[in-house]
């Protein structure tokens, strides 16, 4: 009688025998591909730089967590400088050539549409970690299965800073207004919903100009004394990063934060308090990311944390980025794989605990694919930390209502 | 197009005097930086496309020397030098031997010289913007003249960057040394026949062109945004100046300068949005009625 032992299974045996028992049977998990298309240079540098640092520190804990059944994720970090042609290719490179299976895209808004563009045709699941101009989710020719938000919205921003500034100008008596944006997507879309909710919440503000400085424009000069020759009472701006650092420095010289009002929705970010060297008192401004709004223990942890690894502080984009990584792990555990429509399934009207949501919660809305319930609120800057004070939470339930009939007056529902 | 507000500017003593200070500023620091683009031009038949990193290499110099030192002279001073000695290593290690090559051969060498500088500052300051701020010994309210609003940081900016114009001027009309660069630019064979180390001059010049783009770095750096590629946009608008005001004219590099710091100011009242085409166009028309430029030899 013969007895054959097939050779696997005696290599298996012996490793049993010899106290080598995962010998042959484990192999190292294939990692899972996470490409992130992002600004690493240049003014908004720091843009990309915040988000990978915030999307490390959660791929870390998902990873030390056991990852997705053994698989770990891998970020796939690429600076397209900027340059929309340059993320859209490099979103392409990512899945063709560097298996990427999901993006996190951490493109601004003009890299972010072309990736947008590159993913509806490839169908690989996106979250956009940065765009946050309004029409990427809310117009429905934009919404595909596989593309969503993790960002703040402009729309909800501006019904917020229009209800808070249309407090303040009342209180105030500030009718006369200017603007003053960048000229991309972004500076003219959410500049047009700000002015539209504030003239809703006070109907005898007047809008008398505005100036539209091109994205990464070195010199402001020319914006700055069109502002002064419009003797507004107060100046709204998106202008954002080092853009506004440069904004404010030179608008500081020529005074004209002495006689008009400021209200910067984007100045509430460490990264560009501390750039300015002589932060102007009593800036409106919304928050951004603040280490004490909410103010929370995790939020605060998270905070300590981002400072203890690099030395800095988060930025806006470092939350979102985070939520951002929270969300796809969560999708993917709850998925049991990474199944593109799988994982995009569990993602819409996904609701999980964080210390960025203004009730301690963040949700994916399922209708348009985008986050709500984060923490939105509008203060005055102060020249030393916590660098903006009074902080006023705005209400969920109004920009809710206010933002469904934004989308039924253009006709997006 | 709002030409009805533009004619209310420049009828009203307040908006004159606002706009034209900032179109002074603007225009004179876009001299300095296209001065030596002209100069280099001129003299070394050289299109130099790397001009805007030294202009940025200034401008990282002086923020240095104001992080040790907190002295804007100080910083002002490093960032024209160090600019200008950059320029000096380049010249003799890597440009001197293209001096008359294909253009192509030319912006080859200096896209690298670019890249090089770009990834050069990212390593060593970081990839982030970096910010001065206009120190506290010159920040003070603005001046207030016939109701128009003059910063006084741009009064001092303008104050130097014409010192600086005076002494380019006077060091090429008047002394020796602008004597030999007029004659190197028109007939470097005869200006080494005579004996003059046309090497040293062309070295001389490289550097002092350089050293024109890290002042107007240095100069603008508490105002403006420090980062690395700073010098892409400014150089864009170099070209158009050196184009308007004649390849290797001084006197037209500075009359183009001011036409475009006044188009832009003035034109950010009448045509907002069309502030960045209206230089394009006025480049066009030159090149179309005056090719050569407004300071240009005809033929040239």
């Amino acid at each position: 009688m013969s007895f054959t032992l097939p050779r696997r299974a005696a290599l298996a045996g012996a490793a049993a025998i010899t106290g080598f028992p995962r010998l042959g049977f484990t192999q190292p998990r294939q990692p899972i591909k996470v490409g992130v298309p992002t600004i690493l240079s240049g003014r908004v540098a720091q843009l990309g730089i915040s988000s990978r640092n915030a999307m490390q520190i959660e791929v870390d804990r998902f990873n030390a967590e056991g990852g997705l059944d053994g698989r770990p994720i891998e970020l796939v970090v690429r600076d397209s400088r900027g340059t929309p042609a340059e993320a859209a290719r490099l979103a392409r490179e990512m899945i063709s050539s560097e298996g990427c299976e999901f993006l996190l895209d951490a493109e601004a808004s003009s890299g972010g549409f072309a990736v947008h563009e590159v993913v509806r045709e490839t169908g690989t699941l996106t979250l956009h970690v940065n765009s946050e101009t309004s029409s990427l989710t809310a117009d429905p020719r934009q919404r595909f299965w596989n593309a969503f938000r993790v960002a703040r919205q402009g729309i909800h921003d501006s019904i917020a800073g229009g209800d808070y500034a249309s407090k303040v100008a009342r209180a105030r008596n500030l009718r006369r207004w200017m603007t003053v944006a960048p000229d991309y997507a972004y500076g003219r879309d959410t500049t047009a919903e700000f002015v539209e909710y504030l003239k809703h919440f006070h109907s005898e503000v007047q809008v008398v100009g505005d100036t539209w400085p091109r994205l990464f424009q070195p010199d402001y000069t020319e914006n700055i004394t069109r502002l002064s020759q419009g003797r507004p009472q107060a100046i709204y701006s998106c202008l954002w990063a080092g853009d506004l650092v440069t904004f404010v420095e030179q608008a500081s010289l020529f005074g004209l934060f002495a006689n008009s009002a400021f209200f910067a929705v984007n100045m509430a970010d460490y990264t560009t308090l501390q750039q300015i060297r002589n932060l102007p008192r009593g800036v409106h401004s919304g928050n951004r990311y603040l280490k004490n709004f909410p103010n929370v223990p995790g939020n605060l942890d998270f905070a300590t944390e981002y400072n203890r690894r690099f030395n800095t502080f988060p930025t806006n984009w470092s939350w979102q980025s985070a939520t951002a990584v929270r969300l796809l792990g969560k999708a993917m555990r709850d998925a049991g794989g990474t199944t593109p429509r799988a994982v995009a399934a569990k993602l819409a009207g996904m609701r999980i605990a964080s210390p960025f949501g203004a009730d301690g919660h963040v949700t994916m809305r399922a209708e348009d694919q985008t986050l709500v319930g984060y923490a939105i609120g509008w203060g005055v800057t102060i020249p030393a930390d916590p660098f903006v004070e009074n902080m006023q939470p705005s209400n969920w339930a109004d920009i809710f209502r206010l933002e469904a009939e934004w989308k039924r007056n253009k006709g997006w529902n | 197009m709002e030409l009805t507000e533009l004619a209310e500017c420049v009828t009203s003593l307040s908006c004159l005097v606002t706009q034209s200070a900032a179109g002074l500023t603007i225009g004179m620091l876009l001299f300095l930086v296209a001065s030596g683009l002209t100069l280099i031009f001129g003299v070394l038949g050289l299109v130099n496309f790397a001009h805007g990193s030294f202009y940025m290499m200034g401008a990282y110099f002086a923020l240095a020397a104001y992080g040790v030192t907190e002295s804007f002279a100080v910083a002002v001073l490093a960032g024209i030098v160090g600019a200008a000695l950059l320029g000096l290593v380049f010249e003799r290690f890597l440009l001197s031997r293209i001096y008359g090559q294909d253009v192509l051969m030319q912006l080859l060498v200096c896209y690298g010289i670019i890249l090089i500088l770009d990834d050069a500052v990212k390593i060593i300051w970081g990839a982030d913007f970096r910010s001065m701020g206009v120190p506290d010994s010159l920040r003070h309210p603005p001046f207030i003249i016939a109701g128009g609003v003059v910063p006084y940081f741009y009064a001092i900016l303008f104050a130097i960057t014409a010192v600086i114009a005076a002494v380019l001027a006077f060091g090429m009309g008047r002394t020796r040394f602008g004597r030999i660069v007029r004659a190197a630019a028109i007939n470097p064979g005869m200006v080494g026949a005579l004996g003059i180390n046309t090497t040293l001059v062309y070295a001389s010049v490289f550097a002092i062109g350089a050293g024109l783009a890290g002042a107007a770095g240095a100069l603008s750096a508490p105002i403006r945004s420090v980062v690395a590629g700073a010098g892409v946009s400014i150089l864009i608008e170099s070209f158009i100046v050196t184009v308007i005001g004649g390849m290797g004219s001084i006197g037209g590099a500075l009359a183009a300068s001011l036409i475009l710091g006044f188009t832009r100011s003035f034109g950010s009242i009448g045509f907002p949005l069309f502030v960045e085409g209206a230089m394009f166009i006025i480049m066009a028309l030159v090149l179309i009625l005056r090719p050569s430029g407004l300071g240009g030899r005809r033929g040239s």
